[in-house]
């Protein structure tokens, strides 16, 4: 089969004082070369800690990841194997994923030199891809306490980009940015994928980019994919109640002041999960039963996966407006 | 009087090539219980106008212009004055929800503590005002939040504990710097909520900041947006989102994914944004502009006034409203 990457049943845990805390909690995947998967999720969901085991930065506590087949082992200092090389990461916190005693030229060449460049000519391309993430060469020779937050985002990506990934995860990598840089950035993501068929896991808040540049969306709550499925039908037809809460939390910029829909309820802690489905006590249409036994994904009809027992066959059977009217 | 009233506002850098100027020139004006939201180019000094107004500018960094706070030039203040100011009157809160919290101390130290600090109340009304405020920022069961860690809270209950400390004083102003940019839309919906019930109930001015136009729209009574350190338009929100008038505003309106073309690409500005200590002459937006005469590269434009409140720094005024 035609995979970039295979997450089969991947859990990722930490230890917080004696505690175990589940971040990622049994998650499958794939991505094809030239695809787009959005990953989006409520704040603390664990999308960054699935996406930093996926590229090996993280130990899998169970599970496993392939990429091009080969078994992607935890980083150790030695650093990044070579069949691993072209799997980058952009990283969500660019104040932390720079370092702030070297110049900017020299971090996005290291990845060049490491590749066989030669030092002057990492430089060059460097020059070339900060002025791809719209930042001038000048930017080379700086240190990052010069940049605002979106100017170090775009030094993130530039450095991501220098190690010519063909499959990368980028975490939040236009959070900070304004919609042109946004658009800029997402438009370079999207040209390497159709003209390099690189493949690119998206993680992101911003659902409206989400939507216009994925090809599949998954959903994550607490640790768990509850929906995933092309990108049409999670937009047009979310099936999932969490799903549902999330599209109708956009604000819409249309300068007409309405508020977002709020989900109420407590972002419950990922130490202690709910028992049963994970989202029952904020879930507006729970069912007796859902308090207790774990909703499994299921494929519905139209190809779509959705973890909740509501969900049967391939209708969607609760109407949008049971939501939007809350 | 306006609560607030910025003045000829330049703020001047320290960077390796000699000192430059991040924000330039900048007036604006906030009355009590406004909503003000700042928007515009990634780099073009709304982080700096808001540390401006806190003092907290970098290293070698200064202002100068006018700062006028319930009639009080900030500015003039001597450091000490304007310690009593900070934090009690004017109070800020950041992306980053860590930034105002220590992550090793309990919130009920960290909450108290700061109350303490600028009122002079026993540590029993401490505790009691410390309830209080998490309870007004719908943090639930406040009492063993209290004794919590920051590092126990998600994202979201950050940014809210973050809040209750900002509003530990009763400030008349808040400041935030994209407060939430880096949360989920129905958390970020939260906030924004509750931002709008504090500027009813309490009567605060919020100055956020963002690059999310759809927080803008649903929040703010007014936009202002900036391009290389300067205003190049602002107005009443549904007067600047529905009718953008300034050449760079439209662009950044037209980047938006809902407003694009079909396909995976989006509509960008052409070009980059001028660098710090190089900003183009004229109209520092011209070599960017598609609407720009040969005037616009030697005529730093003035104001006019489109509308009450809605004005533009664009002499050509090529968009005539649909
Ligand atoms: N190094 C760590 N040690 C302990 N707990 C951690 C660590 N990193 C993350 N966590 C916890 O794991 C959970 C998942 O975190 P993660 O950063 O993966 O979420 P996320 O979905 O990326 O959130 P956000 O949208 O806010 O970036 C959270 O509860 C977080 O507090
Ligand atoms: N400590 C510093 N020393 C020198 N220059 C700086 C420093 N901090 C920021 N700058 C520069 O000042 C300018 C304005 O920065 P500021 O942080 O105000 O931008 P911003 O509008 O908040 O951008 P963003 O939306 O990316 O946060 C930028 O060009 C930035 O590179
Ligand atoms: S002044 Fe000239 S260059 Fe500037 S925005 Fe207007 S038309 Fe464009
Ligand atoms: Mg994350
Ligand atoms: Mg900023």
């Amino acid at each position: 089969m035609n995979e970039l990457l295979k997450i089969s049943n991947l859990s990722v845990e930490y230890h917080r004082n004696g505690r175990k805390l589940r971040a990622v909690a049994g998650v499958d995947l794939t991505l094809a070369p030239g695809e787009i998967l959005g990953l989006v999720g409520e704040s603390g969901c664990g999308k960054s800690s699935l996406g930093k085991a996926i590229v090996g930065i993280e130990k899998p506590a169970e599970g496993e990841i392939r990429f091009n087949g080969n078994l992607v082992k935890p980083l150790d200092r030695r650093g990044r194997p070579t069949e691993l090389r072209n799997l980058q990461m952009i990283f969500q916190d660019p104040y932390g994923s720079i370092n702030p005693r070297r110049k900017i030229g020299d971090q996005i060449a290291d990845g060049l030199i490491v590749a066989g460049k030669p030092k002057n000519e990492a430089l060059k391309i460097s020059a070339e891809l900060l002025e791809k993430v719209g930042l001038g060469a000048s930017a080379l020779d700086r240190y990052a306490h010069q940049f605002s937050g979106g100017q170090r985002q775009r030094i993130a990506i530039a450095r991501a980009l220098a190690a010519s990934p063909t499959a990368i995860v980028a975490d939040e990598p236009i959070s900070a940015l304004d919609t042109s840089s946004q658009a800029q950035v997402s438009n370079l993501l999207v040209s390497l994928v159709q003209e390099f068929g690189m493949g690119v896991i998206f993680i992101s808040h911003d659902l409206s980019v989400v939507r216009k540049i994925s090809d599949r969306i998954a959903v994550m709550y607490l640790g768990k994919i509850v929906e995933i499925g092309t990108t049409e039908q999670i937009w047009n037809q979310p099936s999932h109640p969490y799903t549902r809460a999330l599209i109708s939390a956009i604000p819409k910029a249309d300068g007409n002041s309405n508020m977002p829909l709020d989900l109420p309820g407590d972002v419950p802690n990922p130490a202690f999960p709910p028992a049963g489905c994970r989202f029952h006590p904020r879930c507006p249409l729970v069912q007796v039963g859902c308090e207790s036994s774990v909703p499994e994904i299921r494929t519905l009809k139209d190809g779509r996966g959705v973890a909740c027992v509501l969900q049967t066959s391939n209708e969607i059977v609760v109407p949008l407006e049971t939501i939007k009217g809350r | 009087m306006p609560l607030l009233d910025v003045e000829n506002l330049t703020v001047t850098l320290a960077t390796s090539s000699g000192s430059a100027q991040a924000v330039r020139n900048l007036s604006f004006s906030l009355d009590e219980g406004e909503i003000i939201g700042i928007a515009g180019e990634s780099g073009s000094g709304k982080t700096m106008t808001a540390l401006s107004l806190m003092r907290l500018l970098p290293h070698k960094g200064f202002a100068t212009g006018s700062i006028k706070f319930s009639g009080k030039d900030l500015l003039a203040q001597t450091n000490r004055a304007y310690r009593d100011i900070r934090g009690n009157q004017i109070a800020m809160i950041f992306q980053d929800p860590m930034t105002s919290l220590h992550p090793m101390i309990k919130i009920e130290t960290q909450l108290t503590e700061h109350i303490r600090h600028h009122k002079k109340i026993s540590q029993e009304s401490a505790h009691l005002k410390a309830l209080e405020l998490l309870d007004t920022v719908k943090i639930p069961d406040p009492a063993s939040a209290l004794e919590a860690m920051p590092k126990q809270f998600s994202g979201g209950m950050r940014q809210r504990i973050a809040i209750a400390i900002a509003l530990a004083c009763d400030p008349k102003l808040l400041i935030a710097d994209e407060p939430t940019t880096a949360l989920d839309v129905t958390v970020q919906a939260g906030i924004l909520r509750l931002l709008d019930q504090l500027r009813r109930e309490k009567n605060l001015a919020v100055m956020v900041i963002t690059h999310d136009l759809g927080v803008l729209s649903s929040l703010t009574d007014r936009i202002m947006i900036m391009y290389a350190g300067s205003e190049v338009e602002s107005g009443l929100t549904s007067d600047l989102l529905k009718n953008p008038r300034h050449p760079y505003t439209k662009g950044l309106i037209s980047a938006l994914p809902t407003s694009s073309i079909s396909g995976k690409k989006l509509l960008t500005i052409e070009g980059m944004p001028p660098e710090l200590g190089q900003i183009p002459s004229g109209c520092a937006f011209h070599p960017r502009c598609a609407y720009a005469k040969t005037s616009c590269e030697s005529q730093i434009p003035t104001s006019i006034s489109i509308s009450t409140k809605h004005r533009i720094f664009c002499p050509v005024n090529p968009l005539v409203s649909s």
